[in-house]
């Protein structure tokens, strides 16, 4: 008389087909995990790269010298060009932000919402040339048509940011502020935009740090071939730096390919040290105003 | 603590909330002023779309009058002899976008799993914003990094590698003499692409409400089962969105692939030869461009640019909208 072996476990145990599905989870599960590790693994590729060739390349008169020893007249450039940029995009998108989460309707807020997502989806290169078209054809090259592309660009960063923070200051404020009679304009600038200010800057710093390595519209409009002299005026073409390693780059001189990596190195670790600074001051501010 | 600070703000404000006709007539007038400066900055921001269609569109004026529809099929651009056409570059900027979104799509999805589901917070916090910061390289920088590490890298071993294995396919043809190639381009252009759609797919699988997914482990689902079930259908609609954009991203990319696709002028059907897109020609041949034909002809590239890039923006929009009203209606 033979006994069944009875298991209490055995519904728990994986037959072949469960152990196959566990089995294929799994290596999903690592393929995904892998995904990540690789696209890490790229940027630490490609930072690595830009600073153990551009480390050797800096100086001190790397950076305060002009060509042929030194960038500093494509530093200060780029610094110009962006700061107009900057004057002319955070004001607007700032006001776009206001009028989207404050003043308009549903219907003509995602209008506008679209509008932004439309310039912030157009290629570069469009802007550059619709730039040119506008402002150097027929006339010459300025760093000021540099900084019009870079504000279109920056625009919907800006305003989209502000926008988020808007939509963070707790509605009481507004209710408040009605309650007590204060008037639109008053809240709006004395209450409302004051409280949203750390997250207009961090969106205005992302936005800074993505308009300082735009390539594109500077070739058409502010391309420099040698930048011996620190221009202070915009209204003259411009040196800047991301136009000054595509020239470089195109060019096989090792030379010249030492001097693209010093200048990738100065611009990249600004890029990083701002973006990082702002996404910090971003997780604290936002910490803040939902606790 | 926003709130002490905001209600010391209020109290400040209703200072000057003292009913008096005077008072209230500046408030109607600054309220007025206030709501039409931002409500003219709105404005700007769609008028400034149609003026850059406009002049785009204007300066091609000379080349779509002499080429009409034509140019698009046109597969010659001899800026010498004056014909131009944009048939090679339209086909290298879609197999070029093709290729980067079929490699990049599926990375970035499994990142944006890993992310929302996968990883713990801790891991989730660091890895995240290192994958964001992949889109905050310039494209120039990257563009010169493809140049001169990426493409030896790729000639030496990818291209033989993939020649030998899957030689068979027409797409993977011999190796050329160097690594400048569409090829290289597409992997440039992946990684554009993938922080991009990563972010926005991680923040979609996050939105998954965790009771219906709790459900199918509870009835057995492995958690790929889980993913495969209900998370990838729930938010198919975003990804596709997702993807959409991040296309649009790679067929406008101009610097970094001039960098290293090349700037070959023949169709191929291999991936490993040289070829060029829209944006990428613009960019190369625009500052040296003479002759009003060249450069109305680098304009006309932009306005195909602009018509491809809107519709794929467009398609997004109209994409990720409908599946927002879709998660609406389910809440």
């Amino acid at each position: 008389m033979t006994e069944l072996a009875f298991d209490p476990a055995a519904p728990l145990t994986p037959s072949g087909n469960l152990r196959r599905r566990r089995a294929f989870s799994r290596a999903m599960e690592y393929g995904a995990t892998g995904a990540a590790l690789f696209a890490v693994a790229v940027l630490g590729i490609v930072i690595y790269t830009v600073i153990s060739r551009g480390a050797s390349a800096l100086s001190l008169e790397f950076l305060f010298t002009g060509v042929p020893t030194g960038i500093a007249p494509a530093i200060i450039g780029t610094g110009l060009i962006v700061a107009v940029a900057t004057a002319m995009a955070m004001p607007l998108g700032v006001l776009i932000a206001l009028f989207v989460s404050e003043f308009a309707s549903d219907r003509v807020a995602s209008a506008s919402q679209l509008a932004l997502d439309l310039l912030n989806g157009l290629p570069s290169i469009i802007i550059g040339l619709f730039v040119f078209g506008l402002l150097v054809d027929h006339k010459t090259q300025s760093g000021f048509a540099g900084s019009v592309a870079l504000a279109i660009i920056m625009l919907p960063l800006v305003a989209r940011g502000t926008q988020e923070v808007l939509l963070l200051v707790p509605n009481n404020l507004r209710e408040a502020a009605d309650a007590l009679g204060v008037s639109r304009w008053r809240a709006v600038l004395t209450v409302i935009l004051p409280s949203a200010l750390g997250g207009i800057l961090t969106a205005t710093v992302l936005a800074v740090a993505r308009a300082a390595g735009e390539t594109a519209p500077l070739i058409l409009l502010s391309s420099v071939f040698d930048g011996k002299e620190v221009i202070l005026n915009v209204s003259e073409a411009t040196p800047n730096i991301p136009v000054m390693i595509f020239q470089l780059s195109e060019e096989a001189n090792p030379e010249g390919f030492a001097r693209a990596w010093g200048a990738s190195l100065v611009l990249i670790s600004f890029i990083l040290f701002a973006s990082l600074a702002a996404r910090a001051a971003h997780a604290r501010s936002r910490r803040k105003m939902t606790s | 603590m926003s709130a002490a600070i905001g209600s010391a703000r209020l109290e400040r404000a209703a200072r000057h909330a003292r009913p008096s006709a005077r008072r209230k007539q500046v408030d109607r007038i600054l309220d007025g002023a206030l709501f039409g400066v931002c409500a003219f900055a709105a404005l700007l921001s769609g008028v400034v779309i149609l003026v850059i269609a406009y002049q785009v569109v204007q300066g091609a004026s000379p080349a779509i009058s002499k080429f009409g529809l034509g140019f698009l099929f046109e597969t010659t651009w001899q800026p010498n002899f004056g014909v131009f056409g944009a048939g090679s570059l339209l086909f290298g900027t879609v197999v070029s976008s093709f290729v980067a979104l079929a490699i990049g799509a599926p990375i970035a999805i499994s990142i944006g799993l890993f992310l929302s589901l996968l990883a713990p917070a801790g891991v989730r916090n660091i890895i995240g914003p290192l994958v964001e910061m992949l889109a905050a390289i310039p494209s120039v920088i990257l563009g010169f990094w493809g140049i001169l590490i990426l493409a030896p890298f790729v000639h030496e071993n990818l291209e033989p590698w993939l020649h030998d294995t899957l030689g068979f396919i027409p797409l993977f043809g011999s190796p050329e003499t160097t690594g400048a190639s569409v090829f290289t381009a597409s992997l440039i252009l992946t990684i554009m692409i993938v922080p991009i759609i990563a972010s926005i797919s991680r923040d979609l699988f996050l939105a998954v409400p965790k009771d219906v997914q709790d459900g199918a482990s509870a009835l057995g689902a492995t958690r790929w089962e889980v993913v495969r079930g209900v998370v990838l259908p729930s938010t198919a609609s975003g990804v596709v969105a997702a993807s959409l954009l991040g296309l649009g991203r790679a067929l406008g990319e101009a610097i970094a692939v001039t960098q290293v696709i090349g700037a070959g002028s023949a169709i191929n059907a291999s991936l490993f030869k040289t070829g060029d897109t829209l944006a990428s020609r613009i960019a190369n041949q625009f500052p040296g461009a003479i002759t009003g034909m060249h450069k109305a002809s680098l304009f006309y590239l932009g306005v195909i640019l602009l018509v491809i890039g809107l519709i794929s923006n467009l398609t997004a929009q109209w994409i990720g909208r409908r599946f927002d009203y879709r998660r609406m209606a389910a809440r």
